[in-house]
């Protein structure tokens, strides 16, 4: 049967106690094509990707190959019939190399023999791999072609990427792009995983939509536009953004001069001579990829560490060096913490508690060190109401609320305190897209209220979209900050990779 | 194959009814303990759970074993919430018995009203100075508190031993080892004349009500729940690590010194070489057993006291070992910790993975 679909789903249905993940889908795959499978977060991806990959079983419903009934009983049985997949979070070993690796996801083999099938895989799909480094000297990037090649090596159908771009620059994602286009033009499949839109577009021949564990539409994503997207993924219209408002503004709210800092931890990054200013209304963005002094400069900022080596921080006005968090925040400083569960939220504590955590020195919550819990509770019903915040009440526990209601309430507990000046770390990294949409309007409107806010975040997007200016942070040290106007994403992605090229560059070298 | 997955989410409910399934199999399990051992098993579970309770005596004499039991755990609590083990509390209570008892030694022949408050207090003292070594040690050079603290339980019974046969040993003993007994002044008075029930138990109940007030009504309770329970988020407010265990460890430090002297004062009498049951390792299953709350440590220590007189009744009337006594606070603290795992994880058994047709 030469028309039959290399991978069909057929009524899928997969309920979890309290959840029904998947409901009645279908799904066909043809060879030689990439696939875009969008949705919100909680709207059955994952689920649906770990059927096909035999990490989950269906409740009900057929899966076909080829036009032959398929049951995939483990991750090791889908990659023999075919199906190869790479996860978001990489499961490498950091100290080994990366043939160690390799090698160590294959089945016992010649070490040599398996570096010339390496280098011939690697090179046929433009995939720089220099075989001999340890992983953690490595970019993202070259860790996922780590992934990449090691799927390929197995000569598989069907490819799933599961958010394959989140870590990348856009020059890497480029790169990733041109690989999955040749896969597809050897016949192979790609099954991939996103919700940036745009990269769906570029890339995608057709898309799956599913919200709520049913498919809900199917679509040719060149046809549409990344709106339309967003409005079948969330299944109502979304405002569009009109542009940015012009703002006063007003003093210097946050300013760092000079700023260094050692780092102790292994593979840690130490800040060099960083400075900023932030004015009141004002928003800068600082863009980089994970793992570049971002976790470094956000417990500089909040002073959680100690004071820096050296350089100043100033917090509207005020030297905050000397100063631990409780005491910055007094200065109007607030903090949205990039770990959600266990930094800026406790999982095991209520709402009403964690509506404590950063509140507990106001004097309109605790007086002589015993807490008014009405208060605080009256500031919960508040944050949850403003904030949109979908939840049982202010007594259910954090850990009960998922990623992105959950980030809603730590937002506006920090937002509804009016700080002079706001520190955020990716505001909306896992934030469905609904969520993200009232995160940022909530950002937008503070700073029109005149505070000076800074975010930290790996998505470019959303830094392009938000900020008036924008630097750059990589390997502990700040680019120029420039106005957002002045700057295209190509800048600022090559100022991210810098050090990246420069590793593929004496790469390079040695191999010539 | 077996295995523990975490459940997604921890009921409230199944926390508290844990302890009461511990106990009800505690219960069959003695059942079957006796009929193995030959006894009628109605008769023995009578007399071990339920005689203490039916008397005015029985219910004086596990009011005195409980009150030391709900001290000391009340105390533990907090460090237990932190994430501070502290394991040495019969250590503390020892110390404890050492510094406010030497006070009634010293002045054996005083009337003063103040002697009893003085001893009191330093009771509480001795227990802090015994918990302020693990302190130091573990905020200076880092070292496991469950083994320091632990190992100065040896040096206080031994220093206990020297001291009540050496330096304060009664002159008029007769050789004896023990201190001379306290004055009337330093005697904590019992409540009715037939009865060893005495005024610590008022301070055995007030305690727990006020550690329930500081743990749930203040920002320290706030402070010592967050360290426990998220390291990381209690540095961001504000909780400085150090801290944090040097409180904790002199809470309950104190409350264990607190409930020695009173054990001395009120019950004893004097200065022994064996002052205590082992209420300072025995409290610990009070701890976990009332949840760490302090009311329901109140409620824990009256279950535990009654497994201790339960026992010497079960030696007396039914011949039973003295082990016995032993056996049931294990068996209690094992199925308690049995029931809290298959609360937080799921047991799953998952067959062996057959052919897959492709």
């Amino acid at each position: 049967m030469p028309d039959s679909p290399l991978l069909q789903l057929k009524g899928i249905d997969k309920s979890f106690p309290g959840c029904r993940a998947n409901e009645a889908i279908d799904l066909d795959i043809q060879a030689g094509e990439i696939h875009a499978l969008l949705g919100e977060n909680g709207a059955g991806k994952s689920t649906l990707v770990k059927i096909i990959y035999g990490v989950l079983r269906p409740d009900h419903g057929d899966l076909w190959w080829q036009g032959k009934p398929l049951r995939v009983a483990s991750p090791a049985a889908a990659r023999r019939v075919g199906i190869g997949m790479v996860f978001q979070h990489f499961s490498l070993f950091e100290a080994m190399t990366v043939l160690e690796n390799i090698a160590l996801a294959l089945p016992a083999q010649d070490v040599g023999a398996l570096r010339d099938n390496i280098d011939a895989t690697a090179e046929s799909y433009g995939l720089a791999l220099d075989l001999d480094r340890d992983v953690y000297e490595l970019s993202m990037g070259e860790r996922q072609r780590i992934e990449i090649v090691r799927s390929l090596l197995q000569n598989p159908q069907l490819l799933i990427l599961d958010e394959p771009t989140s870590v990348l620059t856009p020059q890497e994602t480029d790169m990733l792009f041109t690989t999955l286009r040749a896969l597809a033009d050897e016949g192979r499949a790609v099954l991939y995983i996103s919700h940036k839109l745009e990269e769906v577009r570029r890339l995608c021949h057709r898309a799956t939509i599913l919200r709520g564990g049913r498919r809900v539409a199917d679509c040719i994503p060149a046809e549409e536009t990344a709106q339309s997207l967003a409005e079948k993924m969330i299944g109502r219209r979304i405002e569009q953004y009109t542009g940015n408002v012009p703002r006063q503004l007003g003093q210097p709210g946050l300013r760092i001069f000079e700023l260094r800092t050692g780092s102790d931890a292994p593979h840690g990054i130490s800040l060099s001579d960083m400075s900023f200013t932030i004015n009141e209304g004002e928003i800068l963005g600082i863009a980089g990829i994970a793992g570049n002094g971002q976790t470094e400069l956000m417990s500089a900022l909040t002073g959680e560490t100690g004071p820096p080596s050296s350089g100043s921080i100033e917090i509207m006005g005020a030297p905050a060096n000397q100063l631990g968090p409780v005491a910055r925040r007094k200065l109007g400083a607030a903090f949205v913490l990039e770990k959600r569960v266990g930094h800026a939220a406790v999982g095991d504590m209520t709402l009403v508690e964690n509506s404590f955590l950063t509140t507990l020195e106001d004097p309109a919550f605790c007086k002589h060190g015993v807490i008014r819990w009405p208060a605080v509770r009256a500031f919960s019903d508040q944050i949850t109401h403003d904030f949109d915040v979908r939840t049982t009440g202010v007594d259910a526990l954090a850990s009960s609320l998922s990623g992105g209601n959950l980030q809603k309430f730590i937002v506006g507990r920090e937002m509804l305190q009016s700080p002079g000046v706001l520190v955020v770390s990716q505001p909306t990294w896992g934030v469905d897209a609904g969520a993200a949409a009232d995160i940022h309007r909530a950002i937008r409107s503070l700073a029109e209220a005149g505070s000076a806010i800074l975010i930290i975040s790996q998505d470019l997007d959303e830094i392009l979209a938000l900020c008036d200016r924008v630097a750059v942070i990589s390997q502990g040290t700040l680019s120029r900050v420039q106005p957002i106007h002045d700057v295209t994403p190509e800048q600022i992605g090559l100022l991210m990779g810098i050090r990246h090229d420069s590793i593929a560059n004496e790469a390079t070298r040695v191999t010539t | 194959m077996l295995r523990l997955e975490p459940r997604a989410s921890h009921s409230v409910l199944a926390a508290w009814l844990s302890p009461l399934a511990a106990l009800l199999m505690t219960v069959i399990t003695g059942t079957v303990i006796f009929i193995a051992m030959g006894k009628d098993p109605a008769a023995t579970l009578y007399i071990y759970f339920l005689q203490p309770l039916v008397s005015a005596s029985g219910l004086s004499e596990v009011a005195v074993k409980a009150g030391p039991l709900v001290l000391i755990a009340t105390g533990l609590s907090f460090g237990f919430r932190a994430g501070v083990w502290n394991i040495g509390a019969e250590g503390q209570y020892i110390l404890g018995a050492i510094v406010g008892g030497g006070l009634a030694v010293f002045f054996h022949d005083s009337t003063n009203a103040l002697l009893l408050p003085s001893m009191l207090a330093l009771g509480i003292v001795g227990g802090m100075i015994w918990a302020a070594i693990p302190a130091l040690l573990k905020t200076r050079f880092n070292a496991n508190e469950i083994l320091v603290s632990l190992m100065l339980v040896y040096i206080a019974e031994l220093l206990l031993v020297y001291l009540v046969h050496g330096p304060w040993r009664n002159p008029q003993g007769w050789g004896f080892p023990g201190t001379r007994t306290f004055p009337d002044a330093a005697v904590l008075p019992v409540f009715f004349a037939q009865h060893r029930l005495h005024w610590g138990l008022i301070l055995a109940l007030a305690t727990p009500f006020l550690a329930w007030f500081l743990v749930a009504k203040t920002r320290f309770g706030f402070r010592v729940r967050l360290f426990g329970s998220a390291p990381l988020a209690a540095r961001h407010a504000g909780v400085r690590s150090t801290r944090m265990i040097w409180m904790t460890l002199l809470i309950g430090g104190g409350l264990a010194g607190l409930a020695g002297v009173i054990e001395a004062s009120g019950t004893i009498g004097q200065l022994v070489p064996i002052i205590s049951p082992g209420y300072g390792f025995t409290a610990i299953i009070v701890a976990f057993l009332g949840r760490l709350h302090p009311l329901g440590v109140l409620l824990a220590g009256v279950v535990i006291a009654v497994t201790y007189i339960g026992g010497e009744n079960a030696q007396i009337v039914a011949g039973l070992p003295k082990a016995v006594t032993s056996l049931f606070q294990g068996v209690i603290l094992f199925y308690l910790l049995a029931f809290d795992l298959v609360t937080r994880y799921r047991l799953v058994f998952r067959r062996a993975r057959g052919p897959e047709h492709a």
